[in-house]
């Protein structure tokens, strides 16, 4: 099954691009053909020219040279010469074209993955690691790119190589290459098993550097209780014992491989050893002739390498079906697919939501919620953190849908579970508490949901959200890069920067988690105002802890522990006397108070 | 990290690299005897083709068989010697690697642990991490194999020239001509692609740094439905990385042949030259196959040097990033009398310590952060006599954390002084004040291992009964008895395995088995389930009786039974006084206070300060 996925993987974005490797294939053959004929030169020269039997050379060189041996030498020079520039030529096509295929399949891979991960549910991306998908995403491929760069192409041009030294060195001469033939099978099969063997001693030295490595971090990450029980000894001690252990596994591998290269080096001296001796005995004895040895010894010269390689790419290719299968598994997570017959409703509507409940990883965290947003009012919801504010403004987006027999959420009569996800979710802006800003400029910042903004336009909505001043006072202005590689913005200024982004794109429904909690009250109120003044007929849902944001709302809902605990507007909730108005006094007490110290 | 590579050096500096020395010194007679080893076995390499030449020129010109068994025997030690000498090589370069890789580790980790928070504050982890880990390992392989093997290389092209030279000197002339050239393409092309790798380099930090994006702000792309317009940017970086890729096969792709090419027109001439000199009887023709032979795999070391060479030049990067790291000073040091009397943190003298009975005083305090530019103190004096609970209030990010720093001495004042039983405390060492501290984070810090490893760390040479008793005090003993293998179980990386509230049930029950006299609590600001909840405030009550402490504090009922509540404001302490004291007062604490209110009210567990 693990083995049938990384086929998947390959089958998928392979075929695109098999022309490029039929040629670099074709071209790696040629290359090796032309390679192999240069020795067959050495050899005719050294019979024909210097041991002076014309018989030896072909019929071209004989043409060329006439009865000058001079010109003959000449002329098998130059074709030593003309041969590798061809094998030149061939040797280039085929880098390129590996190159290309590689690269394509690699690019469309990531493009790939990328957009999948993308399309992928909201919930998949709470449920699963950042590291681990990354890690996946950059590691894994890196695997893959090696696989197809090198190690295929390694396998495939050792498999020419040994057929075209079969032939050549059969048509030589037999017993000789029965000789050389008889060690291929025990190197590969030496290096393999060797490999094999060593693959465990890696694994122990993985692990042994990856204790060292947790040892070292959490040293790093708990300096602070290092340092407050006084531990600086404590600690050296045991980075000491992983040091050590570390240091041991890797010195213990120097062993193994010592004697595996050691044991390789014989093993091939004996197959060179063992063709010159028998090739000098064979051609002592007039079974062939000198020049035919000295291809010979070249020929198993140049097959040395690359069959040592074999075993070991060999076992290291296993490698990369393991990546392509922690691949294929995020490709195999479900995305997020709208059915053909998605609606995409005028959303300029009520909204309703009716007897709402919601679990989160098995706990109910929205209780029987049931209440109606009148298109174009402004709508509070008043709840502290763990309330079970958020999840409704997941809810709304369809970031989460609720599970069937868990009531019903509509938008002018129709239930969202129809709705297109990516027409609702444009049509419903939603401002985050901690919103998340790329690395781009200001400007494409704001801009990013619209497309094409002009800086008049971006500009009347940072006004709006009160952070234009503040934009204009960056040295850069709106063209401050934000993030790691710039600008590093404030809670308050990132929290404007996406109302901003939000106001942009003029969606009929406009949701404010929290999202004034880093600004002070004073710049709360003054966007505030700016907000109603500007967001003409939409349907706008705050949500706060504040009540001074809340309270000029045409409904308030107040969540207690995922509870609708009451529903009304300022003046009725004051009276109903409940939480909103213990609350409310609590908060204007503490807004007297911090104007008679002038500074909240 | 890529910062770093813009400035990467592009010549040798012999000075970079003499600072390696105190790491190599250990193992230098390892690294002479790898020396030695690999200077026998470039002498066997170069002797190994001549045998093809005594078989030509002993056997076959002269048609006869006689010494072959010789000749055999002679030519099998030769293979032997060689498989010989790379076991032994391998050994040694492998326990040169490890063993400077080890000091450069140790040497990395002891300075890190002289390092003051500051720079714990100002260097990502994975900054240093990278630094002690890959950096040195890096720089030692490539002492070990890199500068090693480039001596192989060296002495295997010298040992070639020298065997063609004697053999024949005009011919010899012929292939010497070509080291030149396949040593100037070498260069030329590693050091374009030198370059070509660094843009690969840095691409694919973007792409990595796009995926990181593309997953952390999975939500806000969703909600922006603006995945296409990602999708997109990414694609147009996997173009330019596609390109980049491209230049550098082809730079390969070139190189390659070329290099074959040069050395086939070698061997070209060698055949025309060389068979010339055979018919004329100049040479024996086994010496010209030699030479053909010799003309091959000359290539090889020399192209070997350039790619070493520019190795060596890109390594001087991560040996300058390593010394730096060694050349951090640390912050806070204790003067030498301190150090002679206390001992320093890996040798204390603990005979020497006097007892601490939990008296702190703040006299006169200034205080600037090393890396900030305004006071954040000012004048602050405060005096805590043993036993008094400090709750110290205040938003997220208000710099609540200033005066415990200062009071466990992670930084100290810039002018003033504090005083633990009346005597500055810069009079003692660090360790004295510091190993006499209980320390309970927000996201309390467990170190993988078991939970009875983890509460041992407050006092190692703690007896299991000990370490229970700690546990049954703050009540950890329940939860930890609800755990799969109690006592026993391994609380993962940083306790991963472990919800906050366990984790901080077992870092109080650490702190406890301390039994110090001073403890700091910076209380979890995460909701935290009710039965354990009860749990943690039962502990703290417990933990804070007859102990001078300072609680960072997130919950109304720590705060109300503090003996002084200090509320700081942009860094800065702007209230004092008990709970009733300052409620009256209508000041930010009665803001604060009544932020929380809501909190409980509405809130799962919610208690928490921040907005």
């Amino acid at each position: 099954m693990k083995r049938f996925s990384a086929f998947r993987l390959f089958g998928r974005f392979f075929p695109g691009y098999k022309r490029y490797y039929g040629i670099a294939v074709a071209a790696t053959v040629c290359n090796i053909i032309l390679m192999f004929l240069a020795p067959q030169i050495v050899r005719f020269t050294v019979d024909g020219v210097i041991g002076q039997d014309p018989a030896a050379l072909p019929g071209v060189v004989q043409f060329l040279a006439g009865v000058s041996p001079v010109r003959a030498l000449l002329a098998s020079a130059g074709m030593i010469v003309l041969l590798i520039i061809l094998a030149g030529m061939f040797s280039y096509i085929s880098r390129i074209h590996i190159g290309k295929g590689t690269e394509g399949v690699i690019r469309s891979l990531r493009d790939t993955l990328f957009a999948h991960v993308q399309k992928l549910p909201f919930r998949w991306h709470t449920k699963t690691l950042t590291g681990d998908i990354i890690q996946r995403c950059t590691s894994d491929v890196e695997v893959l790119h090696s696989f197809l760069s090198t190690q295929l192409v390694d396998v495939i041009r050792t498999l020419a190589l040994i057929i075209t030294a079969t032939v050549l060195m059969f048509s030589m001469n037999v017993p000789l290459a029965l000789f050389a033939f008889g060690f291929i099978p025990i190197v590969v099969a030496y290096s393999a098993i060797f490999y094999g063997r060593i693959a465990s001693k890696f694994h122990t030295a993985d692990v042994a550097e990856g204790a060292l490595m947790v040892r070292v971090q959490e040293n790093l990450t708990g300096v602070r209780v290092v340092k407050a029980f006084g531990r600086e000894q404590f600690e050296l001690e045991k980075f000491h014992e992983k040091n050590n252990a570390f240091a041991k596994a890797w010195i213990d591998m120097g062993y193994l491989l010592g004697i595996y290269w050691g044991l390789g080096d014989i093993v091939t001296g004996l197959q060179t050893m063992g063709v010159v001796v028998i090739g000098t005995y064979l051609t002592v004895t007039g079974q062939m002739t000198l020049g035919a040895l000295i291809a010979f010894i070249s020929y198993s010269q140049i097959l040395t390498w690359p069959v040592r390689n074999l075993g070991r790419t060999l076992s290291e290719m296993s490698q990369s079906s393991v990546s392509a299968t922690r691949l294929q598994e995020i490709l195999d997570a479900e995305p997020e697919e709208e059915p053909a017959d998605a609606k995409r409703p005028d959303m300029a509507k009520d909204i309703c939501f009716d007897h709402v409940r919601f679990s989160y990883q098995d706990t109910e965290v929205l209780h029987d919620l049931n209440f109606t947003i009148p298109q174009g009012s402004v709508f509070g919801i008043l709840g502290g953190t763990g309330s079970g504010k958020s999840t409704i403004t997941y809810l709304l987006t369809r970031l989460y849908d609720l599970e069937p027999g868990c009531g019903t959420i509509t938008i002018g009569g129709v239930d969202i579970a129809d709705i297109d996800r990516r027409y609702l979710r444009q049509q419903v802006g939603l401002v985050l508490q901690e919103p998340f800003l790329f690395s781009k400029t200001i400007a494409e910042n704001i801009a990013i949901a619209k497309g094409n903004a002009d800086l008049r336009e971006i500009r009347r909505v940072t006004k709006v959200a009160d952070v234009d001043e503040n934009i204009m006072g960056f040295a850069k202005g709106y063209d401050t890069i934000v993030g790691e590689r710039g600008v590093t913005l404030s809670g308050g200024q990132k929290q404007r920067v996406a109302i901003a982004r939000t106001l942009l794109i003029d969606a009929p429904i406009l949701i404010f988690d929290d999202s004034l909690s880093a600004v002070d009250m004073e710049t709360d109120a003054k966007i505030q105002k700016a907000l109603r003044d500007n967001t003409g007929g939409a349907t706008v849902i705050l949500i706060s802890h504040r009540v001074s944001t809340l309270m000029h709302a045409d409904q308030i809902l107040v969540l207690d522990d995922g509870r609708q605990a009451e529903l009304g507007n300022h003046k009725t909730l004051i009276e109903q006397g409940g939480i909103y108005s213990r609350v409310y006094k609590l908060q204007s007490e503490t807004e007297e108070g911090g104007q008679a110290n002038g500074t909240l | 990290m890529e910062r770093y590579d813009v400035s990467a050096p592009q010549k040798f500096s012999f000075a970079t690299w003499k600072k390696l020395w105190p790491f190599l010194k250990p193992v230098k007679k390892r690294f002479i005897m790898a020396m030695a080893l690999i200077l026998l076995a470039a002498l066997v390499d170069v002797v190994l083709p001549l045998f093809t030449m005594f078989a030509v020129d002993l056997f076959i010109v002269p048609e006869t068989t006689d010494g072959l068994g010789v000749f055999s025997a002679v030519y099998l030690a030769a293979i032997a010697l060689q498989g010989a000498l790379t076991i032994f090589f391998f050994r040694h370069c492998m326990v040169v690697e490890m063993e400077m890789g080890r000091q450069m580790k140790i040497a990395c980790f002891t300075h890190l642990q002289k390092l003051s928070l500051t720079y714990y504050n100002q260097t990502p982890v994975g900054y240093i991490l990278a630094r002690v880990m890959s950096d040195t390992d890096r720089i030692s392989g490539i002492v070990a194999w890199s500068v090693i093997s480039f001596f192989w290389d060296l002495l295997y092209m010298i040992g070639i020239v020298i065997a063609m030279l004697i053999l024949n000197w005009r011919l010899a002339l012929i292939v010497i001509a070509v080291v030149p050239v396949i040593a100037g393409i070498s260069l030329f092309f590693k050091s374009k692609m030198l370059k070509v790798n660094r843009d690969i380099r840095a691409t694919n930090a973007k792409i990595v740094g796009l995926y990181n994006e593309g997953i952390t702000g999975a939500k806000t792309t969703k909600t922006l439905v603006i995945e296409d317009k990602v999708v997109e940017e990414f694609s147009d970086v996997t173009r330019t990385f596609y390109q980049t890729n491209l230049r550098a096969v082809r730079l390969t792709a070139v190189f390659a042949p070329l290099l074959v090419l040069v050395g086939s027109l070698a061997m070209a001439l060698v055949l025309f030259y060389g068979g010339f000199l055979v018919m004329e009887d100049v040479i024996l023709l086994g010496t010209l196959s030699v030479f053909l032979s010799y003309t091959l795999v000359i290539l090889e070391p020399v192209q070997q040097m350039a790619r070493r060479f520019t190795d060596f030049i890109s390594a001087q990067v991560n040996i300058e990033r390593v010394t730096d790291l060694l050349a951090q000073e640390p912050g806070i040091t204790d003067t030498q009398e301190v150090e002679a009397k206390y001992g320093d943190i890996f040798t204390p003298k603990r005979e020497n310590w006097e007892p601490i009975q939990g008296d702190i005083t703040f006299q006169d305090i200034w205080f600037m952060y090393p890396d900030g530019d305004e006071y954040v103190l000012e004048e602050f004096s405060l005096d805590i006599p043993a036993g008094t609970t400090v709750a110290i209030v205040g938003r997220t990010g208000a710099g609540k954390s200033t005066l415990v720093n200062l009071a466990c001495r992670f930084f100290e004042p810039t002018r003033g002084k504090v005083l633990i039983d009346g005597r500055d405390y810069k009079e003692r060492s660090q360790l004295w004040l510091q190993s006499r501290l209980g320390y309970v984070l927000q996201n309390p810090h467990l170190f993988s291992g078991t939970v009875m490893e983890n509460i041992r760390y407050g006092k190692l040479d703690a007896t299991d009964e000990e370490v229970y008793a700690a546990a049954k005090l703050v009540s950890a003993d329940r939860v930890v008895e609800k755990l799969e293998q109690g006592y026993d179980t391994q609380v993962g990386e940083g306790g991963d395995r472990l919800s906050t509230g366990e984790k901080q049930l077992i870092s109080f029950a650490r702190a406890v088995l301390a039994n110090p006299p001073i403890f700091v609590l910076d209380e979890a600001t995460s909701s935290i389930d009710t039965e354990t909840e009860g749990l943690i405030q039962e502990a703290i009550s417990h933990i804070l009786t007859g102990r001078t402490s300072f609680i960072i504090a997130h919950r109304l009922s720590t705060i109300r039974h503090a003996d002084v509540i200090l509320v700081v404001e942009e860094g800065k302490i702007v209230e004092q006084g008990t709970h009733e004291q300052l409620l009256a007062q209508k000041g930010h604490y009665h803001g604060l206070y009544t932020t929380m209110m809501l909190q409980a009210e509405t809130g799962m567990e919610g208690f928490l300060l921040d907005g």
